[in-house]
């Protein structure tokens, strides 16, 4: 039973100069079942990421809470793992120690984390990488040691901000397929904020479009493309036309709202 | 060999220069070229254009050289090696007449007689205008313009031909012939003139510390000296003429009687102060224009004019002797050649305070020489060597004495038998002083590890005070305000400005020098450590924390070597800063250390020793940066690719 539980989530930032309130998030609500998909998309300043702030516990929320597990998250912890955008690697240290840093923390006895490293590096693809310093790695291949050193701590819920949108559209749908498989193998709970409804839609088995001031969950999906890109090719499942038609519906709300944004501005 | 390239360094220096002026002239020709062929590949502005360009480096360094050679007479010495000995004699000629020179136009444009006839006329002049009517009577104002007319008639009388003593004409003329016979002397040439073997076993020239050999070493040069002997002699002569005339006698026994009534006359004279003080002023200023002119100094201006002429051809007899030594002279010792003082001849220009390259290497080589007893070192110190160290001093240096006070217990007293029994407080204390036999380990020794000393251990204090202060700075709230203000009000201090202070408190031994640099590294310390903790990426810092890390962990794992970048950069700028600061603080006060040395060598004006200096600090600090770039380099590759 490790659901993740978000009850009247709330987040009012006060501007310290001038006292004024903005209602970043106002009562969310939702459940997440272990091995849930979830993508979350919405245009800017809608409160995507402080809501998944909130639920890494880098951010304590202003009313309500989110529970993991029945536990009530007040802070960071193992057992929910975070990928960056930009991967957040740390760029002193090699590959290998890049994915072992959470076991290290942890004082793992050191056969075994070597072991370990040498699974997620092979699930991820960079078997033979180990010592390669990670500013010589592309893009695409520092995503993958983000994410293997996010899985080999084994999460329950692995948040993801924006993970692929600093990569080149080839790369990017491979990383998406890597996300898919690795969703199927481990069968972790998995929250994804994105840009790109394409991947919103792609990745998402549940998918949450919200909109701002207050920020909220304007509209919920749920989806087949994830369960169906296990096993398709992605690009066949981007010419489905039911996947055009949820795309087009989504792309017009986002930008309704953009506008609507533009216009009280 | 050592000594052999010391005594032949003149020849050294010779190919030397003729090298790089080779070099310099390839370099250009090389550069020339290389620049024609890359024109085409590259436009104005291309960064590219900078790449390479050695020849170019080579052609500035030979040309600096060179200008070094040719500045410090390097050159003249490495070619003409007598000639500063010969210019040396000319020079002592000209010593030697130039008190005879001096008083004709000659030596300056006037007569010394036409500049005291014009000056006294002057003043003379000025005082009939100033005399003040308020303060004498009428008689008075009467007996002074008396005065004041004799005085004026001596200066007539003097400067008339008519009047001039027989006896001093005939030494005048004497004095005419004798100069004619030096100028032929000196016209004879130096045949058959040989140095004196006292003068040929002078050390050479720059090998001691008198600049030039004084005895002439060559046949002109003992022309020259023997001239300036005698001329030394006629010199003598000519400045006890005098031109006492039976004229003026007379009027002198008169004024001076007349003088000492006035005189009597203010001290029993009653009335004011100010009227008395009036009087007496300018009753003074009569009589020393008086006295100025009753001892003869002044001469008819043609009664000269014969000594004037015997000099004048003396002189050009002097140009025609020195022959191609003007030429030589003119072209490769720029300034103004070589001064004869009482004792010794001196260089003059900058050849008298930039130092021959090849003297400065020499010096340099007598200072790196750690053989003490054979004139090595500086002050009873080597440069740079190595020696036995107690480890019992290092104990005691670093085990401070009240380790042993806080001991319980108390030291040991004398007992009954006159004898004292050490108890282990008083063991604790003799270690504490380092009074304990703990063999000896091979140590560095000399003034630039002493210098070195100081500012490493002060960069190492400052680098493990200042960057954990700086991390935490960068991370806390309490620490940053805490501590800001507090480093921020010493900080713009220069450290020189705090250097009196310091060395007030802390005496002149090293400690006060460490802890003045300590300052300095320190500030710099915790600034760059908090600048590099306050710049981590603060998804790195939520990663760190979503993998399980302690706060403690993150600040080891990531924030620390997240501002390694910025902490190198700031040794290295610490390390900059700290030894131009050691440098001037040693120059404060100390015993030891380069700047010790260079402020020694300044209050002796020793050119050579102080350039040494500036060199051994400029190649220590130049490696001390190119150290801390390698370390940069190897340490922290990822630098700028996070």
């Amino acid at each position: 039973m490790s659901d993740l539980v978000c009850s009247d989530l709330s987040m009012t930032f006060t501007n310290p100069q001038t006292g004024a309130a903005v209602e970043a998030l106002k009562d969310i609500n939702f459940t997440l079942k272990k091995g849930e998909l979830l993508s979350v998309l919405g245009p800017s300043g809608c409160g995507k990421t402080t809501l998944l702030n909130m639920i890494a516990g880098f951010l304590i929320p202003t009313g309500g809470n989110s529970t993991l597990g029945g536990n009530v998250i007040d802070g960071p912890g193992v057992e929910r793992g975070m990928v960056f955008q930009q991967g957040a690697l740390f760029e002193w240290l090699p590959v290998s120690k890049n994915v072992d840093y959470g076991l290290r923390m942890k004082n793992t006895d050191p056969a075994e984390s070597r072991k370990l490293v040498e699974k997620w590096l092979d699930i991820v693809g960079l078997q033979g990488f180990g010592d390669t310093p990670t500013y010589q790695l592309s893009g695409g291949m520092q995503q993958r040691v983000a994410l293997a050193r996010c899985l080999i701590n084994d999460p329950d819920v692995i948040l993801m901000d924006e993970p692929l949108g600093a990569l080149d559209a080839l790369t990017r749908e491979k990383m998406q397929s890597l996300v898919l498989e690795l969703w199927k193998e481990t069968g972790k709970t998995i929250m994804i904020i994105t840009h790109s409804v394409e991947e919103a839609l792609l990745l998402g088995e549940r998918l949450f479009v919200m909109a701002p001031r207050p920020g909220r969950i304007y509209k919920e999906y749920n989806l087949p493309f994830a369960e169906r890109g296990l096993t398709e090719s992605l690009r066949d499942i981007k010419q489905d036309e039911h996947f055009s038609e949820v795309r087009e519906e989504i792309l017009t709300m986002i930008w309704d709202m953009e506008e609507e944004i533009m216009g009280r501005a | 060999m050592l000594e052999w390239l010391s005594d032949n360094r003149s020849s050294i220096a010779a190919v030397i220069i003729v090298l790089l002026a080779i070099t310099f002239v390839v370099s250009i020709f090389i550069g020339r070229r290389q620049t024609v062929l890359r024109a085409k590949d590259e436009v104005f502005g291309d960064p590219e254009r900078t790449k390479g360009g050695w020849y170019w480096a080579v052609c500035g360094i030979s040309a600096l050289l060179l200008a070094w050679f040719y500045y410090s007479w390097g050159v003249g010495r490495a070619y003409f090696p007598s000639a500063a000995n010969e210019m040396c004699q000319i020079a002592k000629l000209e010593e030697s007449i130039s008190p005879i020179t001096a008083a004709l136009p000659i030596g300056s444009r006037y007569y010394k007689s036409t500049l005291l006839v014009a000056r006294n006329n002057n003043q003379l002049a000025d005082l009939k205008n100033e005399l003040p009517t308020e303060a004498f009577t009428a008689e008075e104002q009467a007996e002074l313009k008396t005065i004041l007319e004799q005085t004026s008639r001596l200066i007539t009388n003097s400067s008339d031909p008519a009047n001039l003593n027989k006896e001093s004409e005939a030494k005048l003329a004497a004095l005419g012939d004798q100069l004619k016979e030096l100028t032929n002397e000196l016209r004879a040439g130096p045949q058959g003139l040989t140095p004196t073997s006292e003068a040929l076993a002078q050390p050479k020239w720059g090998v001691s510390d008198i600049e030039i050999p004084v005895l002439p070493m060559t046949a002109k040069g003992v022309l020259f000296d023997a001239v300036a002997t005698k001329g030394q002699e006629l010199t003598s002569t000519f400045v006890k003429i005098r031109n006492h005339i039976p004229v003026n006698d007379e009027l002198i026994a008169d004024t001076k009687e007349r003088i000492a009534a006035l005189k009597k006359a203010n001290k029993t004279a009653e009335g004011d102060e100010t009227v008395a003080e009036t009087r007496n002023a300018y009753v003074k200023a009569v009589e020393r224009i008086f006295k100025r002119l009753d001892d003869g100094f002044i001469f008819p201006a043609k009664s000269l004019d014969g000594i004037n002429t015997a000099i004048g051809e003396l002189n050009d007899a002097k140009d025609e002797a020195r022959g191609s030594l003007g030429l030589i002279d003119a072209v490769f010792f720029p300034g103004d050649g070589v001064v004869k003082s009482k004792t010794q001849c001196t260089e003059q220009g900058s050849a008298r305070w930039l130092p021959k390259p090849t003297d400065v290497v020499a010096t340099f080589g007598k200072l790196a020489n750690p053989d003490l007893e054979s004139g090595g070192g500086y002050r009873g110190f080597p440069l740079l060597w190595w020696k036995w160290l107690p480890v019992g001093d290092v104990v005691g240096f670093v085990v401070p004495d009240w380790i042993a006070d806080a001991w319980p217990g108390e030291y040991a007293r004398h007992g009954a038998d006159g004898k004292i029994e050490p108890n282990f407080k008083d063991k604790l204390l003799s270690v504490a002083q380092g009074e304990v036999e703990l063999g000896s380990i091979p140590w560095l020794d000399g003034h630039i590890w002493d210098s070195l000393f100081r500012v490493l251990v002060a960069l190492g204090l400052g680098i493990f005070i200042g960057v954990p202060l700086g991390l935490f700075m960068g991370v806390s709230k309490f620490f940053k305000s805490f501590f800001d203000p507090l480093i921020e009000l010493y900080r713009p201090v220069p450290p020189l400005a705090w250097a009196p202070l310091i060395l007030t408190i802390f005496g002149i031994q090293d400690d006060g020098k460490i802890f003045l640099l300590f300052m300095v590294a320190f500030a710099i310390m915790v600034i760059s450590a908090r600048t590099g903790a306050s710049g981590t990426q603060l998804s790195k810092i939520r990663a760190a924390h979503s993998l399980g890390s302690t706060d403690r962990q993150i600040m080891w794992n990531v924030i620390l070597p997240n501002a390694m970048p910025e902490i190198l950069t700031g040794i290295r700028i610490a390390i900059g800063v700290c030894w131009g600061t050691l440098v001037a603080a040693e120059m404060l006060a100390g015993t030891t250390g380069v700047g010790f040395i260079e402020n020694i060598a300044r209050t002796v004006s020793d050119y050579e020793l102080i350039w040494v200096t500036i060199l051994i600090m400029g190649l220590l600090g130049l490696m001390f940066d190119l150290m801390m770039r390698w370390v940069i380099d190897k340490t922290i590759p990822w630098r700028g690719k996070g």
